[in-house]
């Protein structure tokens, strides 16, 4: 008997962007907030970013289901963190964290684009971009999701990364400033949606610093 | 030689020559390719003095929008225009055929052109290409019996409407016709309505997006509304703006010479058989 194709993929893509931008002392991370599944809008305003520690911020697109599985097991075992070392963890140790929680599912995987920004105990920005199996990298910037491919050669040109073959080691944190960092992040999204059917409505931008967390949103083309 | 000449098709038209062997490979697991369609939104509707088409103006390859202002209305008669769905390539080819053979009719019979005619010539085409041309598309005028709506699928039926929805986007304006339509519609009403369908496609439907096209036919006039409401404009734009440095690195400056060149001149006169 030949081998039987499914006819029922467990799997369905909710597209969206993702786009994380580290500073010296801040991060920025933002996501668009359309969730649709083949050519229609299932919700305008769904929020793909969640706060798993008080300098942590991740956000996620691909399989919007899948994606809540995993933010609730990370806020799970960063409690049970909490409880065990009091204390919050620190954003390379969410890093690592949410890499083998991905692993571990390696055979039937979280269909889950993520990006990673935070501070790190030094308090400078820092971004941790992921591919759905838990492979990862500290970077100075990424973007992930169905605009991806065409936010990334900007960001490239805009915020051109030292090679890291060069030494001393130079860090991969951006100059920019804060306020320059979310025009950037503002003018990729904008772009992104002129090109992008699955990128839209709204996008929403977190920014951590030493003071806080600051939650921004700016309107997108809905067509 | 002779192997060469049979596989090309003699008359133009499809080759059916490969469809076993690309069975087969599907059998095997190979995925077939898939064509660049347009995802859209077109809709007709018959008002009291005649015919209103629209139509949105995105096109897409696959997630990507190639072009974000096209133009779906196509001419076919100085009063009769077709929107096009589906393989933005089949529409366009089909569009510019059958226009180019009325015109043709036209020298030949001395009348204008009527749009069952255009009907006809179209559906007859697609039929023959048994669904091959992925063409569909929603076909207005009017002429001397009256106005006409029809809609036409890529296998070759035809449907005749008092109004007609097609592409991607056609259930989010169908629904918006079908809650608003009467008969008896005037010209401003008609246009409204069309354009509030465009825009119920453009807004809920990932295939369609960005402007409105309207064209409204009516006996003796057409007008084609391009561009009749931009409902989309950019959300953003940097004050500083962004440049791109087009800082290029010198790797290897090597100069290479070029050998001088030699005439050879051999006694005798040159090119002698």
């Amino acid at each position: 008997m030949p081998k039987q194709q499914a006819n029922w993929s467990p799997y369905d893509n909710n597209g969206g962007t993702c786009v994380a931008i580290a500073g010296a002392d801040y991060c920025v991370i933002a996501a668009d907030t359309r969730m649709s599944t083949g050519y229609s809008i299932l919700t305008r305003d769904y929020s793909k970013i969640i706060q798993l520690a008080d300098k942590s911020v991740m956000a996620s697109s691909g399989f919007q289901a899948d994606v809540r599985a995993l933010q609730k097991v990370l806020a799970a075992r960063h409690l049970l963190y909490q409880h065990q070392h009091n204390k919050q963890m620190s954003c390379p140790a969410m890093a690592q964290l949410l890499s083998n929680t991905l692993y571990f599912k390696r055979f039937f995987p979280y269909y889950s684009f993520n990006v990673l920004g935070g501070l790190d105990s030094e308090g400078k920005g820092c971004v941790f971009t992921y591919d759905a199996v838990g492979s990862y990298e500290r970077v100075g910037y990424s973007a992930q999701g169905s605009g991806a491919t065409l936010i990334t050669p900007f960001l490239d040109n805009q915020l051109k990364s030292p090679s890291p073959l060069l030494l001393p080691a130079k860090d991969a944190v951006t100059p920019l400033s804060e306020i320059e960092a979310i025009d950037l992040v503002k003018t990729c999204f904008a772009s992104a949606t002129e090109r992008d059917i699955y990128t839209g409505d709204k996008v929403e931008m977190l920014v951590l610093n030493a003071s806080g967390i600051r939650r921004e949103f700016m309107e997108l083309r809905k067509d | 030689m002779s192997r060469f000449e049979e596989s090309a098709p003699a008359r133009g038209g499809f080759s059916y020559d490969l469809c076993k062997r690309n069975e087969m490979l599907m059998q095997k697991g190979l995925k077939p390719s898939s064509y660049l369609k347009t995802g859209t939104t077109i809709v007709g509707l018959v008002f009291q003095d005649g015919v209103i088409l629209g139509a949105d103006t995105r096109a897409t390859e696959g997630p990507i929008v190639a072009d974000k202002n096209c133009e779906k209305i196509h001419y076919m008669a100085p009063n009769i225009y077709c929107c096009g769905a589906g393989t933005a390539a089949d529409t366009e080819a089909v569009t510019d055929m059958v226009s180019s053979q009325l015109k043709l009719h036209r020298f030949h019979t001395g009348r204008e052109s009527r749009v069952v005619t255009a009907l006809t010539l179209l559906k007859s085409h697609l039929f023959s290409y048994q669904g091959h041309v992925s063409a569909a598309l929603v076909l207005g005028g009017v002429d001397v019996t009256g106005p006409h709506l029809h809609t036409i699928y890529p296998h070759g039926s035809t449907d005749t409407l008092p109004f007609a929805t097609m592409g991607s986007g056609s259930l989010a304006a169908m629904a918006i016709f079908e809650s608003k339509y009467r008969e008896g519609l005037t010209r401003d009403e008609g246009v409204k309505l069309v354009a509030e369908a465009i825009c119920s496609g453009i807004f809920n439907d990932l295939g369609s997006g960005s402007n409105v096209d309207v064209c409204v036919i009516t006996k003796g006039k057409r007008e084609y509304l391009r561009n009749y409401m931009l409902p989309n404009p950019r959300t953003y734009v940097s004050e500083k703006g962004y440049s791109f440095s087009k800082k290029t690195e010198v790797l290897l400056t090597k100069i290479t010479p070029l050998r001088e060149l030699v005439e050879v001149i051999e006694g005798g006169d040159a090119m002698e058989e």
